[in-house]
C-alpha cells in the first residue's frame, strides 16, 4: 500500500474481530474471538498515526511499543514486530486476549478521540499469535550472574517477573501450588475466551529459553515456608494472587449448589469438568443459574454455566442463567465487550437486585433464591451511587444453583513463617507499588496479592516492576 | 502439560491389602515427608485427566522421603489407584496441607477410629503417647474384614478397644458404647478426645461426649479440589460460622459442627460419583475382555 495521508488513515473503519456466532458458540467452549487475517491486521494497522508521542503508551501498564510494532506489521515484518513486541512483553498472545485495552492503549488512542481506536489489542493477539506459531523471536538471556531467585506462584504477575529475572541471567526457580503453571490464566479465565493452548504455550517456549525450573505441587506456606526459601535463594518475588473467595453472609449459602465462582471455574477449566466422565471431575450446574456479582469473573461464570448447560441440555429443554447485580448497568465493573458477549449468548441480567437468602428444597439443595430490589441513593466512598433496599420488593427468584462471584482475597498460606512481612486489614501484602519491595527483606510482591482482585496487565506490570528492582538489587551491593 | 510438568511423578514404593477394600500404599514424595505431622493430609492426582483426591497421611517416614495411605476403595479415583502397582506412579502429590494436630500432654486423651480412619488416628495416638499422655484408643468397623492395625494401634496405646458392628470381632458395639462408659466411670479423668471416621460416627461421638463436656476434636473429610483455601467447596458450618476444612482444619471442634449440613454436603455428587463408578468398572471389564481375547 502507497503511504497514506493521516485524513486516509483515519478514514479506514476499525476493522471488526472475526467471531463465532453467538447460537454456535454458547454450545461449545471452542475459543469465541477467531482472530484477524494478516490482511485484515495489515489494513488495522494502516490506521496508526504513528504519533510522535505515542499516547497509547502511556496508557500500557506494561509501555509496549506499540507505534514500532505497528509499524513492523504494516510493512509485513513480522519478525521485527515480534522484535518489537517482546521488548516490553513477553506474553502477547495473552494480553491480546485479555488486557482491557478501551481503558488503556486504546482509550487513549487519538484516532479514537473522533472515531474509533486503533484495534491495538487486537494487533497485539495476532502478533503473539504469530510468534507462538513460528518463533521467529527466541528469547535470549544474559550470561549466568549465579544468583538464585525464587519466584512464588506462576500467574502473569509470577510469569512476568520470572522471565525477565531470567533475561538477566539470574537462576529463576517458580514454585506453583496446583498441578498445572499459569495461575489464574489457567483455573479461572475460561478456554473460549483464552485457549489453554496459548497459555501453556507461552509458559512452555519461555521456561525452555530461559532454562527456568517450575516445581508444581508445591504450596508455599506448607510444603515450604517462605523462611525456608529465604535461605536458600537471593531474593524471593510473591506472585500468589488472590484466591480465596467471599461468601456472602445470608441465610443458606451453605446449601448444595451453591458454590464460589473459583469453585466453578476451576472444575471446569482446569479438571475440564465439562469433559466428565472422561476427565473425572465432574461439575454440575442445574436447569436455572443465578451469578451474584458483575464483575469479570461473574461473566466468565455465566458464560461457562450457560455452555454447560447447553452441552447437559436433553433435547428441547430450556435452560437460564442469569447475572444478580445490586446496581444498575452503568456500575457494572466487567469489561463491556464481556457483557455484550454474554448477552449475545443468552445471559440474562438482573440489575438493582440483591440476594438476601437462598430457599433450601428441604433436602438441603437450593431451590430459590429470595431477592429484594434495589434503587440507586446517593454516592457512596466509591463514588458510585448506593443501591438502596426499596422496602417490600421480595421476590423468589426460582434457581437451583447459586454462583457466588464477589470477589477474592490473598491467600494467607503464603504468609505463615513469614515474620516482618506486614500485610493490610483487607489480607493483602503491603508492598511499594514502583518497586515491589515488601517489609521483608529481599521479599518482593506484585499482582492480585498485593492490589486485591485485578486485571491481568497490571498484574504483569507489578511483576515488570518488582524484577526491575530484584535484578538492581542483586545486581548491586545489596542494600535494601 | 508438556516441558513444563517438573515433576515425572511420585512412586508408589510398598503396597499391601489391609482388607478387601482398604489398601496401603507407601509413595516416595520426601518434599511432603520433610514437614508432615500427624493430622495433615495430602491432594493426591492420578493421571492427567485425574480429580485431585484429599487423603489423611497414615504415617511418614522423614529419612525415607515416604508418605503412607490408606485408602478405602469406594470411588472410581481410589478403586483405580488401588489397582496401581508397585513402581507404577501418580501425577501429583502435593501436601502437606492443613493444620497438624496439636501435640501436648494433655494427660488422659482418647483417640477414635473408625473403619479407614483407623488410619488417619494412628499417628495421632502416636504422637500422643510420645508426648506422655495416658492413651485410650477405641478402634472400630463394620465386621472383622475391614479392620486393619490392631498391632501398630496396640503398641501406640495404654488401653485398646475393639468393636465391630456385627461382633466378628472384639465386642459387638459401636465406638461410642466404651467412650461412653469411660466417661460415666470417671475411672480417668478425659482431657480430650479425637475422633476420626465416617461424619455419621463422628457426629455420634461428638454427641456422646457433649453432656461431658469433653473436647472433642474430629478431623474433617469433605469434598474439596485445589486444598488450599481457593474453592470453599469444603466449607462446614460451624457455630460461629463456615470455616474452610482445608486450611482451617481438617481438625474442628466436633461440638460446633453443623453434621447435618456437612453430610448433606459430602452427598452433592453422589449421582456423578456411581456413575464414575460404573464407567471404570465396565472400561475394565473391557480391559479384561480385551487382553483374554488377545491372548
Amino acid at each position: 500500500m502507497a503511504e497514506l495521508t493521516a485524513k486516509q488513515r483515519m478514514e479506514i473503519p476499525r476493522n471488526e474481530m472475526p467471531a463465532q456466532d453467538a447460537k454456535v458458540r454458547a454450545g461449545n467452549y471452542l475459543e469465541v474471538a477467531t482472530g484477524y487475517s494478516e490482511e485484515t491486521a495489515r489494513l488495522e494497522a494502516e490506521r496508526c498515526l504513528q504519533c510522535k508521542k505515542p499516547q497509547c503508551v502511556e496508557g500500557c501498564p506494561v509501555g509496549v511499543r506499540i507505534p514500532q510494532f505497528i509499524k513492523a506489521l504494516r510493512e509485513g515484518d513480522m519478525a521485527k514486530a515480534v522484535a518489537e513486541m517482546k521488548v516490553k512483553n513477553n506474553l502477547p498472545a495473552i494480553c491480546g486476549r485479555v488486557c482491557p485495552q478501551e481503558n488503556q492503549c486504546e482509550g487513549k488512542c487519538i484516532v479514537g478521540k473522533k472515531g474509533e481506536p486503533v484495534a491495538v489489542g487486537r494487533l497485539e493477539r495476532f502478533v503473539g499469535d504469530y510468534e507462538l506459531q513460528h518463533r521467529t523471536c527466541p528469547l535470549t538471556k544474559a550470561p549466568a550472574t549465579g544468583k538464585k531467585v525464587a519466584v512464588v506462584g506462576t500467574g502473569p504477575a509470577s510469569l512476568t517477573c520470572a522471565v525477565d529475572l531470567g533475561r538477566e541471567g539470574h537462576k529463576v526457580t517458580m514454585f506453583e501450588s496446583l498441578h498445572t503453571p499459569g495461575g489464574v490464566l489457567v483455573y479461572g479465565i475460561p478456554e473460549f475466551r483464552l485457549p489453554k493452548g496459548v497459555v501453556f504455550g507461552e509458559i512452555d517456549y519461555a521456561i525452555k529459553c530461559l532454562g527456568i525450573d517450575i516445581r508444581t505441587d508445591y504450596v508455599i506456606g506448607r510444603t515450604l515456608t517462605l523462611k525456608d526459601l529465604l535461605e536458600e535463594y537471593d531474593a524471593v518475588f510473591l506472585g500468589t494472587g488472590a484466591g480465596l473467595p467471599m461468601f456472602m453472609r445470608i441465610p443458606g449459602i451453605n446449601l448444595n449448589g451453591v458454590m464460589s465462582a473459583n469453585e466453578f471455574l476451576t472444575r471446569v477449566n482446569l479438571m475440564k469438568g465439562y469433559l466428565f466422565p472422561e476427565y473425572d471431575t465432574p461439575v454440575k450446574v442445574g436447569r436455572k443459574v443465578a451469578v451474584i456479582g458483575a464483575g469479570n469473573v461473574a461473566m466468565d461464570s455465566a458464560r461457562c454455566a450457560y455452555r454447560l448447560q447447553a452441552m447437559q441440555a436433553k433435547e428441547g429443554e430450556d435452560h437460564e442463567v442469569h447475572i444478580v447485580y445490586r446496581r444498575s448497568m452503568e456500575e457494572v465493573p466487567a469489561r463491556a465487550e464481556e457483557v455484550h458477549h454474554a448477552q449475545e449468548e443468552g445471559v440474562i441480567f438482573d440489575l438493582l437486585t440483591n440476594p438476601i437468602e437462598i430457599i433450601d428444597d428441604g433436602k438441603g439443595n437450593v431451590k430459590a433464591m429470595r431477592c429484594i430490589r434495589m434503587e440507586l441513593g446517593e454516592p457512596d466512598a466509591s463514588g458510585r451511587r448506593r443501591p438502596v433496599e426499596i422496602k417490600g420488593s421480595e421476590f423468589d427468584m426460582e434457581v437451583d444453583t447459586v454462583i457466588v462471584a464477589l470477589g477474592t482475597s490473598p491467600n494467607p498460606l503464603v504468609f505463615v513463617d513469614a515474620d516482618g512481612l506486614e500485610r493490610t486489614k483487607h489480607g493483602t501484602t503491603v508492598a511499594n507499588l514502583e518497586t515491589g519491595r515488601t517489609t521483608k527483606p529481599k521479599v518482593w510482591a506484585g499482582g492480585d496479592i498485593v492490589t486485591g482482585a485485578a486485571t491481568v496487565i497490571s498484574a504483569m506490570g507489578a511483576g515488570k516492576r518488582a524484577a526491575a528492582d530484584m535484578h538492581a538489587f542483586l545486581s548491586g551491593n545489596g542494600t535494601w | 502439560m508438556g516441558d513444563t510438568a517438573a515433576a515425572t511423578g511420585y512412586k508408589i514404593l510398598q503396597k499391601e491389602t489391609l482388607s478387601d477394600v482398604t489398601k496401603l500404599m507407601v509413595i516416595e514424595a520426601p518434599q511432603v515427608a520433610r514437614k508432615a505431622q500427624a493430622g495433615q493430609f495430602i491432594i493426591i492426582r492420578i493421571d492427567e485427566r485425574g480429580e485431585r483426591v484429599p487423603l489423611t497421611i497414615a504415617d511418614y517416614d522423614r529419612n525415607a522421603g515416604t508418605i503412607t495411605l490408606i485408602l478405602q476403595e469406594v470411588g472410581k479415583s481410589t478403586m483405580q489407584l488401588g489397582a496401581m502397582k508397585v513402581g507404577d506412579t501418580v501425577a501429583s502429590f502435593a501436601g502437606p496441607l492443613g493444620h497438624p494436630t496439636e501435640i501436648k500432654n494433655y494427660g488422659t486423651v482418647v483417640c477414635v477410629g473408625g473403619g479407614v480412619g483407623i488410619a488417619p488416628i494412628y499417628p495421632i495416638a502416636r504422637s500422643l503417647k510420645e508426648a506422655g499422655n495416658y492413651v485410650v484408643s477405641i478402634i472400630g468397623a463394620r465386621n472383622k474384614g475391614l479392620l486393619f492395625w490392631e498391632e501398630k494401634m496396640k503398641a501406640v496405646s495404654d488401653e485398646l478397644h475393639i468393636c465391630t458392628d456385627d461382633g466378628s470381632y472384639g465386642r459387638k458395639c459401636l465406638v461410642t458404647d466404651p467412650l461412653k462408659e469411660l466417661l460415666e466411670s470417671k475411672r480417668r479423668d478425659v482431657a480430650h478426645i479425637w475422633a476420626i471416621g465416617p461424619a455419621i460416627m463422628m457426629k455420634f461421638v461428638a454427641l456422646a461426649t457433649k453432656p461431658f463436656n469433653a473436647p472433642t476434636t474430629v478431623s474433617l473429610n469433605s469434598i474439596m479440589i485445589d486444598g488450599t483455601g481457593m474453592c470453599g467447596g469444603c466449607r462446614v458450618p460451624l457455630t460461629e460460622g463456615a470455616q474452610f476444612v482445608c486450611v482451617d482444619g481438617p481438625e474442628f471442634d466436633g461440638h460446633k459442627v453443623d453434621w447435618n449440613s456437612l453430610m448433606s454436603r459430602l452427598q452433592f455428587y453422589k449421582t456423578e460419583e456411581q456413575a464414575a463408578v460404573e464407567a471404570y468398572k465396565h472400561k475394565c471389564n473391557l480391559d479384561i475382555a480385551a487382553e483374554k481375547g488377545g491372548a
